[in-house]
């Protein structure tokens, strides 16, 4: 098993007829993803290399069977995109687009809350790969291998940077999810470390984590209350001065909330082990899965 | 984006949140007239986007135009906590029965409009939130329900506000919320909010946060920044499309995707150096994007050597690899430069920079490896 995507994954994308919605679709369908649909509204009844193109999610749905969406358009049309994919039954929303306004994600996370049988994975994200299974998103899948950590994480290259470091290691990944660098992630660390712990096929968790906010905090809490499996965190941005941002736009030490070392204090009261560099991160995995 | 307090005002003003009459200066004789047509006593107050200002000097009661005018001389161009005065806000001083505390904060963690008030204004929120938890009223608001009056009497009723302004109070957070949504900020903060002698709540003073993301919706925002200092490096950063930030330290940093490059900022204090900047280049940089990197990296004059740190995915080593040798020939660094490229086309990369055998370039196989080597090569050339 493994969580979010997999061989029953129907996927329809939002932007496909976009340069870049082109490219990482094709690319996720040469990786295996059943890419069943696009949606470009005015384009319905056109092609991108034999995948249709509707012009609402309800008909790419209805007509293709999608379960699954991927969110490639502009930031301006992205939460509009998010919300009809909501609204056509599509069950989990994986939303790559970076800079969408910070009150349309606030609306879109407390729209999406009334409705517990949609997931959003992202905005601003890299999206999920599940190795051998199925690659929604621009994750590079060739770093990864089938195997059983499971990865979830606010930043893509650092995703990238550790998967590499325990596939040296000689483990692979049952789920790797890029839950995105923005101040309201639609899902959060609490959220996928819920389903990592459900599926049979992760035996430890590696979240990693950065400055900003306190979804690191709350995963301490509920890591505490009710996960089994080890966790094994990182945290970047430990020497980011306050008030800057550091690139993401959620990366941001404010007042006195969202520092790096109360974080790590939170996630070692708890008993998860924090590696200070990404190679000691994948050291501790490796040492505890007994490699 | 963070607004002085006069541009946050300007915004204020639009939707007729009451404030005091004042009036922008940028040198003494500006700040002189400005004070001798508000005529009384004048408020002379740094414009600086950070707090603190008042117990750092820069906040300073005048009586007439010539005091303004001596004070505006002492605080233009002071340092405030890392930045440089370069406006003043000149307005009427007044007498005030009351401070009280408001603001309207995006809380990203309870992902929903957060409303504040406090009959203690004046002082820091943080503490008071420490020392007299009673005197601050909070309330989350739905998003979707939004901001309404029995919102506002029950935060009014909650903090302890003064029976007979009760009604103005809840009218200045009614707007305030209004502010909030239709600009799109992530914060309105008035501290103090004032009761006047005469019985007006008003606001003395103002932090107003706007959200970048949103400005295409804002375009007459977007000029509020204009013109608002800065450091030179962060502008010439924005202007090649770059994700600056300036640090303190004198090794400077180059790396793809924000986490990595904050991890790679860390992984250098680690090895006991100082990073001089933080950039991302972001996914799929190319050539040209490289030497626009190294450009805005070594126009700081304290790097001693620079860092590239890059985990390839849709960013492509080799892309990185002729950029860099581009930047050579353009630009002829004099610093020594640490490389360490994995992911995508590494083979293909290291082949390019050892073919171009470029001077003071030192390749590196892992990111821990390549930090101690920059921090051990910085340290060699101070």
């Amino acid at each position: 098993m493994s969580i979010l995507v997999d061989e029953s994954t129907r996927l329809v994308v939002s932007g496909l007829t976009g340069r870049e919605g082109t490219y990482h679709a094709m690319n996720n369908r040469r990786y295996g993803t059943n890419v069943v649909a696009g949606v470009t509204p005015g384009k319905g009844g056109q092609d991108v290399e034999g995948v249709p193109v509707f012009n609402t999610f309800r008909e790419a749905v209805a007509q293709t069977g999608a379960n699954t969406a991927m969110v490639f358009v502009p930031p301006r049309f992205a939460a509009d995109s998010i919300l009809e994919a909501d609204d056509a039954g599509i069950a989990t929303i994986v939303a790559i687009t970076e800079g969408i306004p910070a009150h349309d994600e606030l609306f879109v996370y407390n729209t999406l809350k009334r409705n517990p049988a949609v997931r959003l994975v992202g905005p601003n994200c890299p999206g999920v790969l599940s190795p051998g299974k199925a690659n929604v998103g621009i994750i590079p899948a060739s770093f990864f291998k089938p195997g059983n950590v499971g990865v979830v994480s606010r930043s893509g290259t650092l995703t990238y940077q550790i998967g590499n470091e325990l596939a040296q290691g000689g483990f692979g990944n049952s789920t790797i999810v890029g839950i995105g660098g923005d101040p309201v992630p639609g899902s959060s660390f609490v959220d996928i470390i819920a389903l990592f712990e459900d599926d049979p096929d992760t035996e430890l968790i590696v979240m990693s984590g950065e400055i900003g906010g306190s979804a690191e905090e709350e995963a301490a809490q509920f890591i505490k209350a009710s996960i089994t499996k080890p966790v094994v965190a990182y945290i970047a941005g430990l020497t980011a001065p306050p008030g800057k941002t550091m690139g993401h736009a959620g990366a941001i030490v404010s007042g006195s909330s969202g520092g790096g070392q109360a974080k790590i204090d939170a996630l070692e009261s708890v008993g998860v082990r924090v590696g200070r560099t990404p190679t000691q991160v994948a050291a501790i995995a490796v040492e505890i899965l007994g490699g | 984006m963070d607004l002085l307090e006069y541009k946050g005002k300007q915004v204020l003003a639009r939707y007729g949140v009451p404030l005091f009459h004042g009036k922008e200066a940028a040198t003494p004789d500006e700040a002189a007239a400005a004070a001798e047509e508000i005529g009384g006593e004048v408020v002379v107050k740094a414009q600086v986007k950070v707090g603190g200002r008042g117990k750092a000097g820069g906040i300073k009661i005048a009586a007439n135009p010539q005091e303004a005018r001596t004070y505006a001389t002492d605080i233009l161009g002071m340092d405030i906590r890392g930045h440089t005065v370069h406006e003043l806000w000149i307005q009427k001083a007044t007498d005030i029965a009351s401070e009280y505390y408001a603001a309207v904060v995006f809380d990203r963690s309870a992902k929903a409009p957060l409303v504040m008030l406090s009959t203690q204004g004046g002082m820091d929120i943080e503490q008071v939130a420490a020392e007299h938890p009673e005197a601050l009223a909070m309330l989350h608001i739905d998003p979707l329900v939004g901001f309404h009056p029995f919102h506002a009497r029950r935060l009014a009723f909650e903090a302890g506000v003064e029976p007979d302004v009760v009604r103005q109070v809840g009218d200045l957070l009614a707007t305030l919320y209004e502010v909030f949504t239709s600009e799109e900020a992530t914060l309105i903060e008035i501290n103090p909010m004032v009761v006047t002698p005469d019985r007006k709540v008003m606001a003395l003073d103002a932090k107003v946060t706007l959200d970048d993301n949103s400005l295409f919706r804002h375009p007459e925002n977007a000029e509020l920044d204009a013109g608002s200092g800065g450091d030179p490096q962060e502008r010439m950063a924005a202007e090649r499309g770059l994700t600056y930030v300036k640090l303190d330290g004198d090794i400077g940093i180059f790396g793809n995707g924000a986490g990595l490059v904050m991890s790679t900022l860390d992984v250098v204090a680690h090895a006991g150096g100082a990073p001089a900047n933080f950039l991302d280049a972001g996914g799929g940089a190319k050539a040209e994007a490289i030497v626009a990197s190294v450009e805005v990296i070594l126009s700081n004059p304290n790097v001693k050597a620079v860092l590239f740190n890059v985990f390839g995915g849709i960013t492509r080593c080799d892309e990185v690899a002729k950029g860099l040798i581009e930047a050579y020939r353009i630009i002829q660094p004099t610093v020594p430069f640490v490389v360490r490229l994995d992911g995508t086309n590494d083979l293909e990369a290291r082949r390019l920079l050892a073919d171009a055998n470029l001077p003071n370039v030192h390749p590196e196989a892992t990111m821990d490896g390549a930090a101690a080597r920059v921090v051990e090569l910085a340290a060699a050339t101070s």
